[in-house]
C-alpha cells in the first residue's frame, strides 16, 4: 500500500473523501457510545428520529444553525485568506457585550434601538478580531494565538460585567443582567426558538460573500492575497488593507451571532458558557466543510446543527453528559483535517 | 566486462503521463555516463526509481548481475547506488562533519570519529572539504563536494549526480569534472544527468537521450556531437546561432541607474555602487552566481524593494517604487520564482492572464468582474503565445512549467512595454519553450522594449544579449559589449577575479 501523489482533486472526490470522514468520525463515535453501554444503532437512530423526523427536531437544527452559519461564513473567508481566526468564540461573545451595553444603557428611541443593537454587535465583534489582525500587521504576533486568548479574555470580560457593573438590579441570587425590553428581542418564528430574522440575514450574508469572492475585483483581491501572498505583492496589492478588512468582516460576522443569541434567545448578558456552548469552535468544522466557499456554509452549518442538536437529544433521552458533543465535533474535525491527506494523495495497492 | 548496473525495461506510469517507457540502460564500472533529456523527458523518474523513491510498474534493475529489489534508499545505498541530489539535503546549522555521520557514524562521538575517514576520503578524490565547518557557510559547489562524499562513506560504486552543474559558476563546475574524472579513474561508475550539451560531451563516455520517457538513442563520446545531441533530445535540427545581430548603440535611453545601493531581506549590504543605463531596443544581460545582488537589483526596479541610496530613472522620470503604478508606465517583470510569485497557482490560466488588469475595463464594470471578458482575454492569449492547456478554466497549476512561464509572458508582455525585467526566464524550461521565450524577448526589443535579463545560463545571455554586466556581492562589473569578453573571462568575473 503506498500513496502516489494528486495532480488535481475533481470535486467528486472532494466530496467522497469528505463524506467518507464524516462517516468514518461517526464509526468512531459510535465506539465512545459503546463504551457507554449503549448501542451505537440504536443512538444514531433516536438522534437522526428525533431531530430530522419531527418538527420540535427541526427547530432545534435551525435554532443552532444560525451562529454556525454566520460564524461559519465570516470564518470560510478567514481561512480562505490564511488568516486563522479560531477566536470566534471571543469575537461572539464581544458582539454580545456591545449589543448588550446599547440594549441596557443607550437611551434610544425604541424603532431604533434592536437595529442599533445589531451595529453595535457587529462593530463588537469586528473590533476584536481586528485587535488581533492589527497586532499580527503591527508586530508580527501569530493570529492563531492572539485569537486564541483572546476568547479567554472576552470570557472573564463578560464573566465581570455580569458579576459587577451589569447585574441587574432585581434578579436577586442570580448572576446575569437585567432582561431586555420586548422591543429589544428578535421576533421568533411562532412557536419555536428560531430567530428568524437572523437566519435570513445569515442567508443573505452567505449569498453577499459568496458574491464577492467571485464576482467583484475586492473579491479578486482577496483572493489573490489569500492564496499566494508572493503574487499580491508581485502585483502590489495592498496586502495590509485586505488582510484587515478581511478580518473586520469574520469578526463582525461572529458578533452578529452573538447579537442573534442575546436578542433572540437569551434576553439578557448571562454567563458565557450558556451564551454560545462553543459555537466559534463549531464554526471552524462548518467552515472547513465548506472549502472555501461562503455559499456551501448553508450545507455545512445544518449540518453541524443537526449534530449539537442531536447531542442535546442524546442528553435528556439517554442520560448522557453533554460533552458527548465535544467529542462528536472534535472527531468529525480530526477525521477532516486527516483526509485532506487523499485530496492531495491516491492510495495505491500492491508494490 | 559485465555491467555492473542494469535497467531492462523500465516502464513507470503517473495519472496521464507514462515518465518511463521501456527503458533500458547499462551503467559499466569506470565510466560516466550521460543521461540526457530536455525536462519530463524521465530523467527525474528515472533517478527515484534507482534511488528507491519510486518503483516502477514494470521492468527490471539488475545490480552486478543479479535481479534486485530497490524499495527504499536504504536498499539503494546498500547495492551501491548512492545519489547526489540536485538540491543538497544537509541540515545547515550542523558542521560538515556531523552531517556525514548522519547514518554511518559510530554511536559514540560520531561527528568525530569519522573526521579521519573523511579526510581520506576527500584526499583520495581532490574533494577539498573542511569536516568542521558549518554548512551554511558552504558555498553551493562545496555543499555538492559534501553529498559526494557522503555518498562514498556509504560505499557507492555507482553515483548518480542529478544535474550538479545548475547552481554552480563555469570554474566550480570544472572543480567538479576534475572529481568525476579522479573517481571514475579509481573505477567508480557515474551516472551524469544534465541537459547542458556542452558539459556533457566535455566529461561522459557515453551519452543516454531520454525523450518522452523513452531511450531515443545511446552513442558513445566520439559519435556524439552538439548537433547530434540536441536533435536526439527535441526530435529536431536545433540551431546554434547567436539570435540577435542589431546593435542599438546611440538609442535613447530608457532605464538609468546611478550609484545603487540595498540591502537584502537580512539587512546585508546586497548592491552597493550599481550604476548602468539601458537603452531602447537593448538587451543587458546580468550574470552572476546566485545570491550575488540579482534579486535585490530587479526587486528595486520592480518596486518590490526600497533602495538605500541611489538615483533610478525611467524615461527620464523618477521610477515609482510601487509594482502595480510601475506595470502602468510599462515595466513587465517576468519574475525568478514563476510559481509562489508569478501565478497564483490556484486559479485558473484565465484569471492568471488576469492578475494585472483585472479592476479595470474591460475586465471590470465598476467592482464587478465580466467573467465573459476574462475568457475573450484569455482565449486570446492562449492563442497568441499557443499556451498548452486543458481549459481556460484549469488552475495554472497544473500546467507544465514551460506553459506556466507562457501565462505570465502573455500577461505581462500585453500591451506595449517600455521594460522587460527578466529573471531566469528560461529556467527549467524544454528547448521548444526556451525558443518561445527567447522569440518573444527579441520581438519585443524589435519594438522598442528594453530588456534587463537576469540569467545563470552564460550560453544564453551570450546568445541574446548585447551588453552583460557581472554582478558580484553587490558590485557591477561592466557592463561590457557581448563579443569583448570570452566565457572563460565572464566566469573569472562571476568569482571576483578581474577580466
Amino acid at each position: 500500500m503506498r500513496l502516489e501523489p494528486l495532480a488535481h482533486a475533481s470535486p467528486w472526490r472532494m466530496l467522497g473523501v469528505t463524506l467518507a470522514a464524516l462517516g468514518l468520525a461517526f464509526v468512531l463515535v459510535g465506539g465512545v457510545f459503546v463504551a457507554y453501554g449503549q448501542n451505537p444503532l440504536e443512538v444514531y437512530r433516536l438522534m437522526f428520529t428525533g431531530t430530522l423526523l419531527e418538527a420540535r427536531g427541526w427547530q432545534e437544527i435551525l435554532r443552532r444553525s444560525i451562529p454556525l452559519l454566520l460564524i461559519g461564513v465570516g470564518l470560510t473567508l478567514a481561512f480562505r485568506t490564511q488568516f486563522y481566526n479560531i477566536g470566534a468564540e471571543g469575537q461572539l461573545l464581544l458582539g454580545v457585550v456591545l449589543a448588550a451595553g446599547v440594549a441596557l444603557f443607550l437611551p434610544l428611541p425604541a424603532p431604533l434601538s434592536l437595529p442599533a443593537m445589531v451595529l453595535a454587535g457587529a462593530l463588537g465583534g469586528a473590533l476584536w478580531c481586528g485587535l488581533a489582525a492589527w497586532l499580527r500587521l503591527r508586530f508580527s504576533v501569530n493570529e492563531i494565538l492572539s485569537t486564541l486568548m483572546l476568547n479567554y479574555v472576552a470570557q472573564s470580560l463578560v464573566i465581570f460585567l455580569i458579576n459587577g457593573p451589569w447585574r441587574g438590579k432585581d434578579v436577586r441570587g442570580y448572576i446575569y443582567s437585567d432582561r431586555f425590553a420586548e422591543y429589544q428581542q428578535i421576533p421568533l418564528w411562532p412557536g419555536s426558538s428560531v430567530h428568524w430574522p437572523t437566519l435570513l440575514l445569515g442567508v443573505l450574508l452567505a449569498l453577499l460573500l459568496q458574491f464577492l469572492l467571485f464576482r467583484t475585483t475586492l473579491g479578486f483581491r482577496m483572493r489573490i492575497v489569500g492564496e499566494n501572498p508572493g503574487a499580491a505583492r508581485y502585483l502590489g496589492l495592498p496586502q495590509d488593507r485586505v488582510l484587515l478588512l478581511l478580518a473586520l468582516i469574520t469578526g463582525g460576522m461572529a458578533g452578529l451571532a452573538g447579537v442573534g443569541e442575546i436578542a433572540g434567545i437569551h434576553h439578557r448578558l448571562i454567563e458565557p458558557s450558556q451564551l454560545s456552548s462553543g459555537y466559534g469552535f463549531t464554526a471552524i468544522i462548518v467552515a472547513w466543510l465548506a472549502r472555501g466557499h461562503p455559499a456551501l456554509v448553508l450545507l455545512t452549518a445544518p449540518l453541524m446543527g443537526l449534530v449539537l442538536a442531536g447531542g442535546d437529544l442524546l442528553k435528556v433521552s439517554l442520560n448522557m453528559p453533554f460533552r458527548i458533543v465535544d467529542v462528536f465535533s472534535g472527531v468529525i474535525l480530526f477525521c477532516l483535517i486527516g483526509s485532506e491527506l487523499f485530496l492531495r494523495y491516491r492510495l495505491r495497492w500492491g508494490r | 566486462m559485465p555491467a555492473l548496473l542494469e535497467l531492462k525495461n523500465i516502464t513507470k506510469r503517473f495519472p496521464g503521463v507514462v515518465a518511463n517507457d521501456g527503458v533500458s540502460l547499462e551503467v559499466y564500472p569506470g565510466e560516466v555516463l550521460a543521461l540526457l533529456g530536455e525536462n519530463g523527458a524521465g530523467k527525474s523518474t528515472l533517478v527515484s526509481i534507482l534511488y528507491g523513491l519510486y518503483r516502477p510498474d514494470e521492468g527490471e534493475i539488475w545490480v552486478e548481475g543479479r535481479p534486485v529489489r530497490i524499495a527504499s534508499p536504504m536498499d539503494a545505498l546498500r547495492l551501491g547506488i548512492g545519489l547526489v541530489p540536485q538540491h543538497p539535503t544537509l541540515v545547515n546549522c550542523h558542521t560538515v562533519a556531523e552531517n556525514l555521520a548522519l547514518g554511518v557514524g559510530s554511536p559514540l562521538l560520531p561527528a568525530q570519529r569519522i573526521v579521519p575517514l573523511v579526510e581520506r576520503i576527500s584526499q583520495g578524490y581532490g574533494l577539498q572539504l573542511d569536516p568542521r565547518a558549518r554548512v551554511y557557510q558552504l558555498s553551493p559547489g562545496e555543499k555538492q563536494r559534501v553529498e559526494i562524499v557522503r555518498a562514498l562513506l556509504r560505499g557507492a560504486k555507482v553515483l548518480i549526480l542529478d544535474e550538479p552543474t545548475s547552481v554552480l559558476t563555469p570554474q566550480e563546475a570544472e572543480a567538479l569534472f576534475r572529481v568525476m574524472r579522479e573517481l571514475r579513474a579509481a573505477g567508480k561508475s557515474l551516472v551524469f544527468i544534465s541537459h547542458k550539451l556542452e558539459e556533457v560531451l566535455s566529461i561522459a563516455d557515453r551519452c543516454t537521450v531520454l525523450r518522452r520517457g523513452r531511450v531515443v538513442g545511446s552513442l558513445p563520446r566520439e559519435e556524439a556531437s552538439k548537433a547530434r545531441l540536441a536533435e536526439l533530445m527535441v526530435g529536431r535540427t536545433v540551431s546554434f546561432e547567436r539570435k540577435r545581430r542589431s546593435n542599438p548603440g546611440d538609442s535613447p535611453v530608457v532605464l538609468e541607474v546611478l550609484n545603487l545601493h540595498a540591502r537584502s531581506s537580512r539587512n546585508l549590504p546586497a548592491l552597493r555602487g550599481v550604476s548602468f543605463a539601458l537603452h531602447r531596443g537593448e538587451i543587458l544581460g546580468i550574470a552572476g552566481v546566485a545570491g550575488n545582488g540579482q534579486s535585490e537589483l530587479v526587486e528595486v526596479l520592480a518596486g518590490l524593494r526600497n533602495p538605500t541610496a541611489g538615483s533610478l530613472r525611467l524615461l527620464g522620470q523618477p521610477l515609482p517604487a510601487h509594482p502595480a503604478r510601475l506595470f502602468a508606465l510599462g515595466v513587465a517583470h517576468i519574475p525568478e520564482d514563476r510559481i509562489y510569485m508569478g501565478t497564483v497557482p490556484s486559479m485558473s490560466v484565465a484569471e492568471n492572464l488576469a492578475l494585472r488588469t483585472f479592476d479595470r475595463p474591460p475586465l471590470a464594470r465598476g467592482a464587478l468582474l465580466d467573467p465573459a471578458a476574462f475568457l475573450a482575454q484569455a482565449e486570446a492569449r492562449v492563442r497568441e503565445y499557443a499556451i498548452a492547456t486543458p481549459s481556460l478554466h484549469t488552475p495554472s497549476r497544473l500546467l507544465s512549467g514551460g506553459n506556466i512561464q507562457k501565462v505570465i509572458l502573455a500577461r505581462e508582455l500585453a500591451g506595449k512595454p517600455q521594460l522587460i525585467l527578466a529573471v531566469h526566464p528560461t529556467y527549467g524550461l524544454d528547448i521548444g519553450a526556451t525558443e518561445q521565450v527567447h522569440r518573444v524577448l527579441l520581438e519585443k526589443t524589435q519594438q522598442g522594449a528594453a530588456v534587463l535579463l537576469v540569467s545563470e545560463d552564460l550560453e544564453e545571455l551570450l546568445s541574446l544579449c548585447d551588453r552583460i554586466g557581472v554582478l558580484y556581492r553587490g558590485w557591477l562589473k561592466g557592463p561590457f559589449a557581448v563579443g569583448s569578453l570570452t566565457r572563460e573571462e565572464i566566469g573569472l568575473l562571476m568569482t571576483g577575479g578581474e577580466a
